[in-house]
Parts: structure tokens; sequence; C-alpha cells
């Protein structure tokens, strides 16, 4: 294989691996900071373990997550030296503010962890949340915006080959970063919520510890709710991202659509499969112009398709696949929760029933996947581009040997890293009733 | 002072903090790893994890600013040593995310495995051999540049006394300033047991890192000269009053006295011939492909830079300054009386 297809390889699979830790190191510390705040409120020791085993889990998430993000950090110069040279004179004001906010949160999070015993008054330790989560949020958009000045550069003119009259603050704000970012942060609250109630789904399917019921339940009812409300931003983020691409990137939508020939009032493909020689859909749900209606409000808008872009700049069309699954898998946990938050309401008895609990428990890992298959929609989407209308991928990878033995070692690690994480998280709480815990903050909250 | 002066100056700081709480941090891995395998790990264990908890993920952090911050400030680097270092930096990464990775399924796991510790003590000496190849390299000599881009010439490389030198003061660095703090923090704990341990072992690292700085000198003259005779002919003084501040912090601990003033000789030591070094390396930051006069980035961003990293030091010294003042410098969260 050439050096491209390899490092495009590595790339990817580091970013796919990351970004699941990367995902709950953004919204965990809101999950054990709402749990912890309502603990001290209502003076229930029951928040307050849950809050202290997340905050618990969260270390090992957070240690795998801080190693791989190191890997990506670096690895992007070793891979597409090029690149980050011409990136270097534009895109490295958000990558140093990035590791600003990563260094804050850093700092925050070992205070967080080391001092739950320290304070008189409970609330200052619950208030150092807010570092911590103004530093993970702070590092995702500025992270966001690194890579959507990919998508939609901006804020430098190119004469005779060289960069100038560089912007930092117009190539930071380009055009996708509120929507992406907005994106980015609504998608990370809801997966994590689902995560969380699907461990608690399976703790109650398992019943391993009959005494902790009611904690579990507990756990679904704040995590599902959670959920929902970041179900509702997220879907509003996701139909602001079709009317921006719809201006700014017509090729990514035309092809995760399959749209072929621009036209008014164009349909929206759903699910299906592609004939590659003949262009042909079979077995798709086609939806009468309700592409042009997301695309800008109305039904009569023209789409561009793919036939007015030119052949060497189209993105693949199995983004269509990954677009459909993530629609797919996060409406469903949407819809979930929903369900189960009516049931509730009126219905009680049916939430408990093993085939609800059972379909909590998918939501989680459908959220997780969903986040990758967004991701690889967003940066297949962008193909053949590295720095979209600027500089093609071909153009921008390394040259040194050695990148397939890297490639191996690097799989082996993500293999190692992931497999240990999981065993040790699954150890950590496999034992330990939760009820023990809520019995040991008794003091903390000040109850009996 | 211009951009590319604040720049170096400042990424030259952060990669001397790097190598001092690294070091600290790498050093007392291996100690860790050695005392188990020699079963006085009971003495000093409690102590090293009541340091390294809190701080470990701050440590990492430092070495990120470095990296994201140089490319920032001087793109042409990422171009040249992105291009060469594939291989060493794989090594360095796949190092570090064990040990970050192992170093947390250890602490904050259930259980405790001695293959984790093995891996957590013996990746704390291969980082610094790895990372120290880059130092090596910016050199120069060990780079190509042909028609397909630029090239690491490996076999040069590995047969290169200078290289090897410069492995073994990264190593011997590692363990010398690592003991020092070591014996620092023990006694502030006020565990004999442990100082004690910790005290021999700084005393005999004292030696060899003493031999290993003269030989990077001379192997240094051999490899390039110009940056040798520069570092003699302006910085000698620099380089001499490290060697003073060796020996008082050597003096200090021998008479087992101001065990705290003797760290801070022990870092102003490092500072200096840290500082020497890089100031007579000057204007190349890789020999002779990277001169920060002329690859230093635009006008615009470097003052964007600059800006952001005063506002973000403003952040992060008071946030930093908690830190130290809740585990480090809290005497009785250093004794173990609070959790």
């Amino acid at each position: 294989m050439d050096a491209v297809v390899l490092s495009r390889l590595l790339t990817a699979m580091t970013l796919a691996f990351h970004i699941i830790f990367a995902t709950i190191g953004v919204a965990l510390p809101v999950m054990f900071m709402i749990a912890e705040g309502l603990g001290l409120y209502k003076k229930d020791p029951r928040h307050i373990a849950m809050a202290k085993r997340w905050a618990k889990g969260f270390t090992i998430t957070v240690a795998v997550g801080v190693v791989t993000g190191t890997i990506i950090g670096l690895l992007l110069s070793l891979l597409w030296p090029t690149f980050m040279k011409l990136g270097g004179q534009v895109i490295a004001l958000p990558l140093f503010m990035e590791t600003f906010a990563f260094f804050f949160e850093a700092i925050f999070l070992s205070i967080y962890l080391y001092t739950w015993d320290r304070f008189k008054n409970k609330w200052l330790h619950w208030l150092i949340n807010f570092p911590i989560i103004i530093g993970s949020t702070m590092s995702a958009l500025f992270i966001t915006s690194v890579n959507s000045f990919m998508n939609t550069p901006q804020g430098f003119k190119i004469v005779h080959g060289k960069m100038t009259g560089v912007d930092p603050i117009a190539a930071m704000l380009n055009p996708s970063f509120f929507v992406r970012a907005f994106h980015v942060v609504a998608t990370g609250g809801m997966t994590i919520a689902f995560m969380l109630a699907s461990i608690a789904a399976v703790k109650i399917l398992r019943n391993k510890f009959p005494q902790d019921r009611d904690y579990h339940t507990h756990g679904l009812k704040i995590t599902i709710t959670v959920g929902l409300l970041f179900g509702l931003l997220t879907i509003i983020a996701g139909d602001m991202s079709a009317k921006f691409l719809h201006n700014e990137q017509p090729e990514k939508l035309a092809a995760m659509e399959w749209h072929f020939k621009t036209e008014r009032q164009a349909d929206l493909v759903l699910f299906g499969i592609l004939d590659p020689k003949t262009q042909e859909v079979k077995g798709a749900v086609k939806v009468p112009g309700v592409l042009s209606f997301l695309a800008d409000n109305n039904f009569n808008t023209k789409v561009t398709g793919l036939d007015d872009i030119p052949k060497d700049e189209r993105p693949p069309l199995i983004i269509h696949y990954f677009f459909d699954l993530m629609v797919f898998f996060g409406m469903f946990a949407f819809t979930i929760s929903i369900v189960y938050l009516v049931l509730r309401k009126f219905k009680p008895a049916i939430t408990e029933h093993p085939f609800m609990l059972y379909m909590i428990a998918l939501t989680g890992p459908m959220c997780m996947l969903s986040i990758e298959f967004g991701w690889f929609l967003a940066e297949m989407g962008r193909q053949p581009w590295l720095l979209r209308g600027y500089l093609k991928v071909v153009q921008g990878a390394t040259q040194a040997d050695g990148l397939s033995l890297v490639l191996v070692a690097f799989a082996m690690l993500y293999a190692i890293l992931g497999f240990s994480c999981a065993y040790v998280l699954i150890r950590m709480f496999r034992d330990k009733p939760a009820e023990f815990d809520v019995k040991q903050n008794q003091a903390f909250v000040g109850g009996e | 002072m211009d951009y590319q002066h604040i720049g170096i100056t400042v990424l030259w700081t952060f990669l001397y903090g790097y190598i001092i709480i690294g070091a600290i941090d790498f050093g007392a891995g291996f100690f860790m790893l050695y005392a188990k395998i020699t079963k006085q790990d009971h003495m000093i264990s409690s102590l090293v994890s009541r340091y390294l908890n809190p701080v470990w993920e701050v440590t990492n952090v430092f070495l990120v600013f470095f990296f994201v911050g140089i490319v920032g400030f001087f793109p042409d680097t990422a171009y040249y040593f992105g291009s060469t270092l594939l291989i060493p930096g794989t090594v360095a990464l796949i190092l570090l995310a064990i040990r970050g990775g192992f170093y947390a399924f250890e602490t904050y796991g259930k259980d405790s495995k001695f293959a984790w510790i093995f891996l957590y003590g013996m990746t704390g000496l291969l980082i610094p051999a790895a990372f120290s190849t880059v130092l090596t390299i910016s050199e120069g000599g060990f780079i190509e540049k042909t028609d397909k881009g630029v090239m690491l010439n490996w076999l040069e490389l590995l047969m290169s006394p200078y290289s090897w030198a410069v492995v073994f003061l990264a190593i011997i660095s590692v363990l010398y300033i690592s003991s020092g703090f070591l014996t620092y923090y023990a006694h502030k704990a006020g565990d004999t047991a442990a100082y004690r341990l910790m005290r021999q072992w700084f005393l005999i690292w004292a030696g060899p890192m003493l031999i290993i700085c003269q030989f990077v000198f001379l192997s240094l003259r051999q490899h390039n000269a110009q940056h040798f005779n520069t570092a003699l002919t302006h910085y000698w003084w620099l380089f001499a009053l490290s060697i003073v501040f060796f020996l008082a912090a050597l003096i200090l601990i021998l008479l087992k006295r101001n065990h705290g003033l003797a760290f801070i000789m022990i870092m102003i030591q490092f500072a200096l011939a840290f500082f020497g070094y890089g100031l007579s390396k000057l204007p190349y930051i890789l020999y002779p492909y990277v001169n920060i006069n002329k690859a230093v980035v635009n006008d615009n961003m470097a003052i964007a830079l600059v800006i952001v990293f005063i506002l973000g030091l403003l952040l992060l010294v008071p946030s930093l300054l908690l830190l130290l003042r809740l585990f480090i410098f809290d005497a009785d969260y250093v004794k173990g009386n609070k959790k």
C-alpha cells in the first residue's frame, strides 16, 4: 500500500479510537456535576454515590483519552508534515488554545478527584466542576474549529503559492465552526447520558445486587431525562448542519444523499443500496421534496447534484450508509427516551419490564456508534481534499519509510489499551454494590 | 524582543518544565519498579503515589503544550521533524501511551499487577531515550534533503557517539532529578526509611551525572563544532555556574540539610545547562534547515499566539499554584494524614 492510504488508515484508526474517550471526556463531567449538585441539594447520598462512581470510572477513560489525544496531536505532524507546515501558519491559534483549555481541565480534574473530603462547605467542591466543564467544552470547541477550518478554510490568501494576509480569528471562526461545535457538544451530552443509562439498565437486568435496584432506577431517571434534552439539541444541530452543507459544502450533501442531478423538489433518500457501476439505487425509501425542505425550509429549493461537481472532487458515495446509520441510531435513542419518560409518568410498572430495559441498554452503544458514523461521514465527505479547495490528501502525506510497521504497532496498542480499559472498568464495579457507596456517603450529605 | 525570540523562549521554558516534572515522574516509576523487585516497595510506594496521583496528567500536558506550540510558532519544524521522526516518534508515543494507560489502570483500578508496574517502570527510562533523539537530530548531520522529501539517515544516527551520549544523559538525568526530588519529598513527609533509600539513590547517580555531561560536550565538539564553539566562547559561564549549583546540591544532601533548597539548586543547575545549550544553538532549531529568523510564523499569527499565551498564563499559573498548595506543599497531605 502506498503512503497516502497507510497515513489515512492510521489517522482514521487513531481518531476512531480517540473519539470514544474524547466524547466521554466532554460530557461525563456534566453528568457528575448534575448528580453531585442534586445530591447536595436534596441531601441524598444516592446522588453523591452516583457522582463518585461516575468520577471514579472517568479516571480510567480520561487516562486513555489523554494518551490517545497526545498520540493524535503528534501524529498529525508525523503523518501530514506538509499540511501542518501550511496549517501552522493559520490554525496554530485554536490548536494552542486547545492545549490551554486541556491544561486547565487537567489541573482542576486532579483537584476534584482528590478533594472530596477537603472542604467544610461541600458546595465548594461542587464548584470545582465549573472549571472542569469549561475546560473540556472549550477544548472540544477549539479542536472542532481546527477541523472545520479543514472543511471550510478562510482567513488567508494564496499569492504565488505562498500564504499571505493571514487572519487568525477569521480562520478560527470559519463558516462551519458554529454549526459543528454545536453538533459536537450536543451529541456528546446525548451519548454520555445514554451510555450511563445503558449501564444502569444492564445492572438492573443482571440483578446481581438486588438491593441496588432503587439506585439504578434512580440513575435511569436522571440519565434518560438528560439524554432527552441533549437529544432535542442534537436534532436542532442536525437540521442546522443540513442547511449549512447545502450552502457551503454541496458536494458533501449530494454524496451523502446520493443526489445525482441538480434539481428542485429534491427527494430525501433513506437507506437503499447503490450499484456503483450504474449509479442505480435499490430498495431506498424516497421522500419527495424533503431534501429541498431540509436544505432550505422550502420544497422548491434547488439542490446541487453530483453532476455539477467535477469528477475528481466528488466524495465517496459510501458516506450515505454512514449518514443513514447515524440518524437511525440517534433517533432510536431519542424515541426510547420519550417512551421511557411517558411510561414512567403513566404506567411506571412497564418501565421495569425486561424488554424496555433491553431497549435502553441498546441506546448507549448505538449513540457511540452514531458518533463514529457521524465522524466517518464528516471526514470522508471532505475527500479528496485535506484542506478543502487548497490541498489534496495525496499531496499531504509523509514520505517516510516504515509506515506499515507503524500502523501495525498502533493497531496493537489500541487493541491492548481498549481491552485493558474495559477489563479494569468492569472489574471496578462488578463486585461492589452501589448500596455500599450510598451508605458510605450518608455522612457526606449530613444525613443520619 | 521579536516574535521568534519570545516564541522560542516560551517553548524552551515549557520544555524545561517538562524535563523537570517529567523526570520526577519517569524516575519515580522506575524506582517503584526497582523497589518492588528488591522488596523495598513498602518503604516508598505510598510516598510516590501520594505525589504522582494528582499531578501525572498535568505533566503530560507540558509535553503537548511544547509540540503544539513549536508547530504554531515555527511551522517549518512540523515539516522537517515530522518527516524524519516517524519511527522514534512512534516508539515514544507507544511507550507514553502504555505508561499513561497502565499507570491509571494500576492506580485507580481494583487489582494491582506486577506486569503493569513493570511496564510503567521500564517505559519511564525508555521514553526519555526516545525523545532525546529529537535533540540529537536537531544538531544536524542526520537529515538529508532529497527530491522525495527529507529523510533520516538511520545508520549515521545509530553509529554516532554524540547520539548515544545524549541518550545516556537523558536516562541518568531522569534518575538524578527524580531521586533528588523524592529525597526532599520523603524528608518533608518525615518518612525516614524512604528518605534514607532515596538519598542513597541520589548520591549514587550524582557521579555518573557529572561524567556523562562531559561526554556530551566532547562528542558535540566532534559532531557540530560551530555549536560547541559558541557554547564555549560565549556561554561557558552558564555551564560553569551549573556545575557550582550541582556541587551545592550535592553538599547539602551529603550534610542532610535544607532539602528543599537542595532541590531548587538541582533545578537551577539544569536550568543553566539547558538554557546555555539552547542559547548557544541559536539561531538554529534544526541545523541547518530551520533557522528561527526565517521559519517564524506570519506576524498576525505570532501576535495572536503571544496574546493567547499571556492570557493563558494568567489562568494557568494561579491554577497550578492551587494544585501545588493542595498536594505538594500541604504538609498534612504529604505526610499522608489527608486522603
